[in-house]
């Protein structure tokens, strides 16, 4: 426990030692101002709620996420520090822990400071804040999933550019897969147990599940065991790697 | 005494090619072992295995006891490791990096300031403590890098080419550094600056292709030289012919080389019979032909010689040894 905070400090910290940090937060939260306020309608729309804010997060994760996530390991093994940090008195299970929950409490930091969204819309209106609690928590825990798939790939290669693009394809892949558009090109060939399989990963309708207000469990289960199973998986790669 | 590093049959390969090819080692305490051997050896493979950054394919590594494979946070806990090229986050200031290696390896408070202060004394970092490490010089990195291999004064060390880089000074201090420490621990130092061995190393292995191909001393490594206790002469170029005649008939003597001629003056490289000591013998039969010897010394071989004739597989330490 004591390991993975260290290492949760160092890789928080080495967000803000450079200027990835202050890039990050002002286009993340120009993009989700503009995607809410000029595409999403958050005024013509006349309701005092953040649908049209959180909307469009799944989309913007898919691009901003895997830039978080890249450096994660890729960058470790591309300068060798990689080789100090799993020579020290850590197991592979604290490093990938304290460098996940680094990234996540970043991709937080990013989204809370979203926060004059939700104090604009109380101030013109009532809106259920309830739902928009609810949706925040839902963007997290989607942004969690997002970052542990991009932390797994990260530790496949030393080159950023892959673990950027392959890192944002699957998050596209789980993104999309409950929109009709993907299903029904498996619905001419594949089982219905398949396609349900397929149609339950998506982000895009567990997200949308949370946004509406209601914290479902199978939701959370989802998404908790999603990013278990790419952190789990994260660990065997690093591991792999040591015998390769 | 009791070995820290035991390396038994270990090897490793990466698809086809084979890196390390059963090595077997062992290292006790009190001893500052010399990994040589040219680039690609395995030198710096078989360093990431005894600090659990690799696994082995075959054999196992024991430190202090504990197998690095089944119990890999003991024996990190017991070593300080210094990589090639001492990687560190270059985003870092030595002060922060410094204290999360103390924190990493269980130091808190006033004990962890200690540490660090003791540390950062011992390799002079104090001026740049609150530079970031990647505005520093290669010698300021490479000390850092150094810092965070001793911080928590480990039973066992493995520095991979640590003063790769730096300037003579700078080298003189690590290697003065290695040598104060190397009492109380053991001590493996990879290097290809062979007088770094002779300087600082109590013990040295020379490895090519993935295997240990002699093992000894400095000193022992050097008596393996094809000239080691050769004895030069020079002498007014026309008597080299006879010089050297009368000198081949010699009882001790195994041969007799001319090695040039320059300004009138004849040069032979004299070559004693395995354990012969043949300066007295040369200087009377000189003496008795009347061959004025302008100058006379014993060649104490480079392991140089050494390390080429075993690396470049022209023989084996025995047949060297031999000719």
């Amino acid at each position: 426990m004591r390991n993975i905070f260290a290492i949760f400090k160092r890789e928080f910290f080495s967000y803000f030692a450079t200027p990835v940090a202050y890039v990050f937060i002002v286009i993340f939260l120009a993009m989700m101002g503009s995607l809410a306020f000029y595409v999403g309608g958050f005024f013509s729309s006349n309701q005092a709620t953040l649908v049209s804010f959180f909307f469009y997060h799944p989309w913007l994760y898919l691009l901003l996420i895997p830039s978080i996530s890249m450096r994660l390991w890729a960058e470790e093994r591309k300068t060798g520090t990689v080789e100090l940090l799993l020579t020290l008195p850590v197991s592979t299970t604290e490093a990938v822990m304290g460098k996940y929950f680094a990234a996540w409490a970043f991709a937080g930091i990013a989204l809370s400071l979203t926060f004059p969204m939700w104090v604009t819309v109380n101030i013109l209106g009532n809106p259920d804040n309830g739902v928009i609690l609810a949706s925040y928590v839902g963007s997290l825990v989607m942004a969690g999933a997002f970052l542990a798939i991009g932390s797994c790939v990260s530790a496949l290669t030393k080159n950023q550019v892959i673990a950027f693009i392959v890192a944002a394809t699957i998050c596209f892949m789980f993104t999309m897969s409950g929109l009709e558009l993907v299903l029904n090109f498996f619905r001419l060939w594949a089982p219905d147990l398949l396609i349900e399989t397929i149609a339950s990963m998506s982000f895009l309708s567990h997200f949308r599940a949370i946004a509406k207000g209601v914290i479902d469990f199978r939701d959370v289960v989802f998404f908790g065991s999603l990013i278990s199973f790419f952190l789990f998986a994260n660990v065997v790669v690093i591991d792999a790697k040591k015998g390769a | 005494m009791v070995a820290m590093i035991e390396l038994e049959n270990l090897s490793k390969t990466f698809g086809d090619l084979c890196a390390v090819d059963g090595i077997d080692l062992s290292v006790s305490k009190g001893e500052v072992l010399g990994f040589l051997g040219p680039n690609g050896a395995g030198k710096s493979t078989t360093m990431k295995m005894i600090a659990g950054f690799l696994e082995p394919t075959g054999g196992a590594v024991r430190v202090v006891g504990f197998d690095v494979t089944r119990n890999p946070v003991a024996v990190k806990r017991r070593i300080g490791y210094l990589p090639e090229g001492a990687p560190t986050y270059g985003d870092m200031t030595p002060r922060r990096f410094l204290n999360f290696i103390a924190e990493i390896r269980g130091f808190g408070g006033k004990d962890r300031r200690a540490k660090i202060a003791e540390v950062v004394d011992t390799v002079i970092l104090s001026d740049v403590l609150d530079q970031p490490i990647e505005t520093l010089s290669k010698g300021f990195k490479r000390r850092v890098g150094l810092a965070q291999a001793i911080l928590h004064d480990p039973e066992v060390l493995i520095l991979d080419e640590p003063t790769d880089g730096l300037d003579p000074n700078q080298k003189h201090h690590v290697r003065n550094l290695i040598s104060t420490m190397s009492e109380t621990k053991s001590i493996i130092v990879s290097t290809h600056i062979l007088e770094e061995v002779e300087a600082v190393c109590t013990r040295a292995v020379i490895i090519a292709h993935g295997r240990l191909l002699a093992d000894g001393t400095p000193d022992e490594l050097v008596a393996c030289a094809p000239n080691h206790n050769a004895v030069v002469i020079a002498v007014g170029d026309k008597y080299g012919d006879v010089a050297a005649q009368k000198l081949i008939s010699v009882n001790e003597v195994h041969g007799v080389d001319g090695i040039g001629t320059k300004d009138g003056i004849s040069r032979l490289r004299i070559f004693p019979k395995p354990g012969k000591s043949i300066i007295q013998p040369i200087s009377e039969i000189m003496k008795a032909a009347d061959i004025e010897v302008s100058q006379l010394y014993l060649e104490r071989g480079q392991l140089d010689d050494v390390f080429r004739a075993i690396t470049t597989g022209r023989g084996k330490k025995e047949e060297i040894a031999g000719a």
